[in-house]
């Protein structure tokens, strides 16, 4: 298979080569066509009946209309098609990270295109690389950023983005302009203001590269955060340092105005970046409140309003990653409340697919133009700058992180503080602009090859090493000896309490401005940007989407799996008389008592999670316990006696095999009856007082879009004749309500409250005659409050 | 937030709670500020209700004993001094004072911690564990996929591991002899209040 990709892949190269021998893709209008084609164009009509006496041309080609989409769509199939290679072969991408196996296809490819002296496409000219490579990415990073934690650390963030790239830059800057002095490496006509310039660009880390090797070694969540954070957010810094020592290298003098005048800057670009990346968000919020009519153009939205964002800010040379990425944070949280359901999984998706293949794309074409572009090489220079920049970054987050560890909730340890040192790998931002250096900098060749050097010694070196550092530092394995069953259970509960405890002491400081900032959210904010607003208790509406995500699952799902639960093991069991003897345990059940044990205990909510998201789409594992409990729960509070006939069969299969079992089978399909509680006065017989005011969450219907197939037991079902429900359904539906209001409410659903409101309601539904007999297939839930 | 002393002097007898469980007034402060925001209707008082609007909390598997466990029999409410007589369970164990036989059991000790995990499986405070409440916290702890014959036979062997005297129900002195220390935090040594600790004592004004 990967011969057969690889065939492939040099296929499309050497396809691709003739089309090489015009030049780049978008934004320079394909002005090539000068030569008229000596056979009329396809289609054309005959304009010039006295032309030469040709007949009718059968097959045409204008290859110079098509070029340039033609390219472009070559180059991210062959992009695509190495990336498709990749994974093919698992242990590849395990230890070598994505973005190096890219480079190197990119690398091959180059050096194909350079003997056959073809230039490759200019992607990473500075428009193109920045206008259109470059948003994608970020716009993924910024829509996929785990809010909670981010917001958590966002000191520690904007400390290491700002001071950590302020520390780098000028450290770097002044130690190369040092090592410039030293005579034996002729590189003395680099000013400082050129070295300082250089150091700018060089000491940016990068987001591509860093984030696709930090998720390829799946580290905890806060490193992941801080060094994500630190990568978006420091191109402020970078944005202002450069164009600051731009505009210095030209003067004659540097005065201290400017110094006040480049602090000032740094002000505007980083806050303008936000401010315009809020406003943005909140006016693409707004207007998806409107958007209920035109579902189907939804996911524009957001990708538009995000776009405008990031060339705003680049029309006023502001911030644009900042932009964009505040546009994301700010946009996501309503834009979901306020897109359908199947919007918001294409916006996910496009998001996701739109980063990846910009990533691809960059990684390959730095392969690519590495080989092609003219290098100039001073190995003291060279060797220098990779020198200083690792020591200076590790002095940095050194420094950095003694200072701001007393502020942190979890401080950073040593190992954290290495692997935060040692991942700042640099990437094709340093590149492109390098790239656009103005010509007066006379040693920008020496820059540039100075840079490709270093993308590839951090990417690779750094970027594959860093995995087996990683394992090796966290070497504490304990070896998981037999520990007796009882261990394992009594350990596991005091972790779920020492989790719990925590989480009742909640987090320290944030937890004031959250407060703060929920309750703005919730008054003012909601109401204007979110269409359906009713203050919702997260956990409410966690489960109905779960319900709704679950219900369409399992609709999806061919088969359940049948023999799951019995595959599990067979015990060995003594009769149970009354004399309850002793049990023998076998060892070979202790060792699937071990097993059940270590696979199925609700895992700890950790702290530190480790993340990945890079190459899948986030998914809710964790709270599908809340489901999954939540279902339980209604199931153990419906068996008791509750039906006739068969029921809830507690001989549990595997989850999709248990729903399953709930559609097909022949007694009372409640837990997916969808029911109607109305305490609306006006209809009742009798007045019911709506539910107290110490709901947690409100007041609640539940309704039912459709209701299920009721294949009732024999006794029991919708009476034709007299259009009533039979009483005995009717208990079992009040019994069935009852349990799903005891999800919602467990702490009022104790007494009988319920039940005169839910007879009646039924009453209401027999005369209203809502409940149809549609197949259970169409069954959805619908949270309406 | 005021300063420290300001929001000491309105708990009540508040010199009297930080010797019984050994909180400096940093962590007082800092519990009553968890506790003022729990109580969202400022009735002075916690429900089990404002425990359970806690997401996190709600999501735990044994979520709600650790809810129960705050409110004694027959109390509906839980007022500010016996949420902090509860989490001082929490604190990290003072290592470094020697265990005076004379004086009461200290609230943080392994012992007491212990016996506050045996209360969470132990609900009807027979002081002991029986097996059906066994088959409760197993049934809670574990996902869906496993049988009703497999939970029965897991309590079954670890009642019989732990059980020495042969009642078929696990007391707290041989719940004590289970050999937990070897299991990784058990003693509750990373006591939540460990982090914000430092923190609180640093920056007590800042909010």
């Amino acid at each position: 298979m990967k011969l057969a990709v690889n065939f492939l892949t040099i296929g499309l190269v050497i396809l691709s080569l003739p089309c090489g021998s015009y030049t780049e893709i978008p934004p320079k209008p394909p002005g090539s066509v000068t030569v008229l084609p000596p056979v009329k164009p396809a289609g054309g009509p005959q304009a010039f009946p006295d032309a030469e006496n040709s007949n009718l041309p059968v097959f045409t080609m204008d290859y110079a209309r098509i070029q340039v989409p033609f390219e472009v769509t070559l180059w991210v199939l062959l992009a695509s098609f190495a990336k498709i290679g990749f994974h093919v072969y698992h242990k590849i991408t395990f230890w070598v990270p994505e973005s190096c196996l890219l480079i190197s296809i990119g690398l091959i490819v180059g050096a194909i295109m350079h003997s056959v002296h073809e230039e490759p496409p200019a992607v990473l000219s500075y428009n193109v690389f920045f206008l259109f490579m470059l948003p994608p990415i970020v716009l993924e990073s910024g829509y996929f950023m785990p809010t909670r934690p981010f917001f958590e650390n966002v000191g520690t963030v904007l400390w290491f983005a700002v001071v950590g790239t302020l520390w780098n830059s000028i450290g770097i800057g002044m130690s190369l302009y040092a090592v410039c002095q030293i005579e034996a490496f002729e590189v003395q006509d680099i000013n400082l203001q050129e070295n300082m310039l250089f150091a700018a660009i060089i000491s940016a880390v990068d987001p591509v590269a860093v984030l696709s090797v930090f998720e390829d070694v799946s580290v905890n969540e806060q490193l992941y955060i801080v060094v994500f954070g630190e990568c978006l957010f420091n191109d402020a810094v970078t944005v202002v340092l450069y164009n600051m020592f731009i505009f210095v290298a030209d003067m004659p003098v540097v005065e201290p105005v400017d110094v006040f005048l480049g602090v000032a800057r740094f002000f505007v670009v980083g806050l303008g970046g936000m401010g315009f990346g809020v406003i943005f968000g909140f006016v693409a919020s707004f207007t998806t409140r409107f958007t209920s009519n035109v579902r189907e153009i939804e996911p524009l939205f957001i990708f538009m309003y995000s776009y405008l964002a990031y060339l705003v800010a680049e029309l006023f040379s502001i911030s644009s990653i900042m932009a964009i990425v505040t546009c994301a944070l700010t946009m996501k949280y309503y834009v979901e409340e306020n897109v359908s359901q199947r919007s918001c999984t294409t916006i996910r998706h496009v998001v996701k697919m739109l980063g990846t293949i910009s990533e691809t794309l960059i990684f390959f074409f730095l392969g690519v133009v590495t080989i092609t572009t003219e290098h100039e090489w001073n190995w003291g220079y060279i060797m220098f700058t990779l020198l200083l920049a690792l020591v200076w970054r590790g002095l940095g987050v050194l420094v950095l992180t003694q200072i701001i560890n007393p502020f942190r909730t979890i401080p950073f340890n040593f190992k954290d503080q290495f692997i935060l040192g040692y991942g700042g790998l640099r990437g094709a931002i340093s590149f492109a602009l390098v790239f656009t250096l103005p010509d007066s900098i006379g040693r920008k060749k020496l820059f540039v090859t100075t840079t490709i050097c270093m993308i590839m010694f951090t990417v690779f070196i750094q970027g594959i090493s860093i995995r087996p550092l990683i394992e090796f530092i966290n070497v504490r394995r304990t070896n998981r000896n037999l520990e007796t069953i009882n261990v394992e259970i009594h350990s596991r509960l005091i972790e779920h309490t020492i989790a719990g405890v925590e989480d009742l002491c909640g987090q320290w400081s944030h937890y004031y401005w959250k407060d703060k900032f929920l309750k703005f959210n919730n008054r003012i904010l909601r109401k204007i940007l979110i269409r359906d607003n009713r203050a919702e208790s997260s956990i409410v509406a966690l489960y109905k989407k779960l319900e709704l995500q679950n219900a369409m699952e399992i609709l999806d799902t061919v088969s359940g799996d049948i023999n799951a639960g019995s595959s599990i093991v067979s015990l060995q069991y003594e009769k149970k008389s009354s004399g309850k003897p002793k049990r023998k345990f076998v060892a070979a059940d202790l060792m699937n008592m071990h097993d059940i044990l270590s696979k199925n205990m609700y895992k700890i909510r950790q702290r530190t999670t480790a993340y990945t998201t890079k190459h899948s789409l986030p998914n809710d594992s964790r709270t599908k316990e809340i489901l999954i409990r939540r279902h339980t729960s209604i199931r153990r509070s419906l068996r008791p006696g509750s039906f006739n006939g068969p029921v809830w069969n507690t001989r549990t299969y595997s989850t999709s095999q248990k729903y399953r079992h709930t559609y097909s089978f022949k007694g009372f399909t409640l837990f997916f009856t969808i029911l109607y509680i109305t305490v609306s006065p006006a209809t009742q017989p009798h007045t019911i007082t709506p539910p107290p005011p110490c709901f947690m969450v409100g007041t609640t219907h539940v309704e039912i879009i459709r209701s299920p197939t009721l294949r009732l037991t024999k006794h029991g079902g919708w009476n034709r004749k007299s259009q009533t429900w039979t009483h005995q359904t009717k208990g079992q539906i009040s019994t069935g309500l009852m349990s799903i209001a005891r999800v919602f409410w467990p702490k009022q659903v104790s007494s009988s409250y319920w039940c005169p409101l839910v007879v009646v309601s039924l009453q209401q539904f027999d005369h209203e005659g809502l409940v149809h007999t549609v197949s259970s297939e169409h069954l959805m839930l619908r949270c309406v409050r | 937030m005021g300063s420290t002393n300001s929001t000491l002097s309105k708990i009540p007898n508040v010199e009297e709670l930080m010797e019984e469980t050994g909180f400096t007034p940093a962590h007082i402060v800092r519990l009553y500020d968890r506790f003022e925001a729990l109580d969202k209707e400022k009735t002075g008082h916690l429900r089990p209700q404002d425990f359970g609007a806690i997401n996190r909390l709600a999501m735990n598997p044994i979520g709600d004993r650790i809810i129960g466990a705050f409110f004694s029999p027959g109390q509906e409410t839980v007022d500010f001094h016996s949420f902090v007589r509860i989490l001082a369970h929490f604190r990290p164990a003072d290592k470094k004072h020697p265990k005076d036989p004379s004086m009461p059991e200290p609230v943080n000790s392994r012992t007491s911690k212990l016996k506050f995990a045996f209360q969470l499986y132990d609900q009807d405070k027979d002081g002991k564990i029986s097996r059906a409440e066994l088959l409760q916290v197993l049934r809670s702890m574990l996902e869906m996929q496993v049988t009703e014959e497999q939970l029965e036979s897991i309590a079954d062997r670890t009642i019989q591991e732990a059980d020495l005297d042969n009642d078929d129900a696990i007391s707290f002195e041989e719940f004590r002899k289970v050999p937990l220390g070897r299991a990784r935090r058990l003693t509750y040594q990373h006591g939540p209040l460990q982090h914000s600790a430092p923190r609180i004592l640093s920056q007590p004004h800042r909010k």
